[in-house]
């Protein structure tokens, strides 16, 4: 049987169905993991940039790509890791920071091309609950190795913090 | 050039990650507290994701069945290149954080200076990899102030600390024959040039932490030519253990 291959602005779409495991509410795509979609000779290739080096979800985030376009009738389909660039938080996209905001998690407040990154200032975080800017760092590492523990010294909630990558 | 001397020194890139990530992950459920706990065992991942990239890249290369967990997993004592300072035991939470600090302070700049390697793949891996050492140098370091400059109590574990790591740190900075070849093809940074950026760093942050540099004296090398002290192959026991007794078991 020969599958219609689509376009890749079909592919795009599915791929935004796929959620980081460790934050179901934003996809692979709003992280900016994906780098570029090709789809040659009857094959989909879609290039992921891994996060964290270390990071679990790393080795899940490609079967659950692969899983999603095969479900959507797409094969055959080839996942490459491409480390270079290395992947950054100023590739998340705004409506992964909206969704990373309303999930609880306080996306990053800055960018690595910013004169407070460079010079390893610790910026004010504000509370993704109360959005008071009256927070603490509790520890430069928090839940997973993306994110640092904060706590609101207004409404006294903790929350993660999506540290600045 | 030779591919098994290239192997060898991505292999002692990898080893030292995957053996300190190791000992870190000695720390998961025992830290002093949760949030050390975690930060610990974080570092830990990292460190070991990086070793990951560097043995899938030294397997490539090798060919002949070889896998990064055949790499990490299945090799004697004797074939691991990692540097002393790396497998000391944990001692006390301040043991593990002066190791950790002289530690980062190397991998940053070792890191930082791989960017520019003549060799692509791996100038890849360290600008990676260079992102999150920056992170647990900072860590580290504040950490090191923290209690260097902290009680009596534990500014005398600090200093312990140091009497007893100190000794393996010229070995960080010392090339091996391998990684000689590796300076001279562009590929390894040339660490007698960097040696005097390294203590600057170490002191800057001792300095600050009211810990003294202590004068240079014996310094223990050996590792990155397989000369191991005892502690490493206790560490191997347990980090084996499970491929030894049930080969090629998956997760």
């Amino acid at each position: 049987m020969v599958n219609a291959i689509g376009t890749k602005q079909e592919v795009m779409d599915i791929l935004e169905t796929v959620k980081d495991p460790e934050i179901p509410v934003v996809s692979v795509v709003e992280l900016g993991m994906i780098r570029d979609v090709r789809i040659a000779n009857g094959v989909v290739e879609v290039d992921v940039a891994p996060t964290y080096s270390g990071c679990p979800a790393l080795d899940v985030i490609p079967i659950l790509i692969r899983e999603a376009l095969e479900k959507a009738g797409h094969h055959p389909v080839e996942v490459r890791n491409v480390i270079s660039p290395p992947w950054t938080t100023d590739w998340i996209t705004e409506a992964g920071h909206r969704k990373l905001k309303a999930f609880g998690i306080a996306p990053p407040v800055e960018r690595t091309t910013d004169a407070s990154f460079l010079s390893q200032e610790d910026k004010v975080v504000p509370c993704p609950f109360c959005n008071s800017e009256h927070t603490r760092m509790v520890s430069r590492f928090g839940s997973t190795p993306c994110k640092a523990a904060y706590q609101c010294n207004a409404c006294l909630e903790p929350f993660d913090y999506f540290k600045c990558h | 050039m030779s591919k098994q001397h290239f192997i060898q020194y991505l292999l002692h890139l990898a080893d030292n990650g995957l053996i300190l990530g190791q000992r870190l992950g000695e720390w998961c459920g025992h830290g002093p507290v949760l949030e050390q706990d975690i930060a610990l065992t974080n570092i830990a991942l990292d460190l070991i994701g990086q070793a990951r990239l560097m043995y899938q890249y030294a397997a490539d290369l090798q060919g002949d069945g070889a896998t990064e967990d055949t790499l990490a997993y299945l090799r004697t004592e004797r074939a691991y290149r990692n540097v002393l300072l790396v497998e000391q035991p944990n001692g006390n939470f301040g043991d593990t954080i002066m190791r950790q600090f002289l530690f980062d302070v190397y991998n940053f700049l070792n890191y930082e200076a791989l960017k520019g390697s003549a060799d692509e793949r791996l100038a890849a891996i360290a600008t990676k990899s260079l992102k999150e050492v920056r992170y647990h140098l900072r860590f580290s370091s504040e950490w090191v102030i923290r209690l260097g400059d902290g009680t009596e109590v534990s500014r005398d574990k600090m200093l312990a600390a140091r009497d007893t790591l100190w000794r393996f740190t010229g070995e960080l900075y010392t090339p091996s024959e391998i990684e000689r070849e590796m300076i001279g093809l562009g590929i390894a940074p040339d660490w007698s040039s960097m040696a005097d950026t390294w203590k600057a760093r170490v002191k800057e942050v001792f300095s600050e932490a009211t810990i003294p540099v202590p004068e240079d004296g014996w310094m223990h090398t050996g590792g990155k030519d397989g000369h191991h002290t005892e502690h490493l192959g206790y560490l191997l026991t347990d980090l084996q253990y499970l491929q030894r007794t049930y080969p090629e078991a998956q997760w």
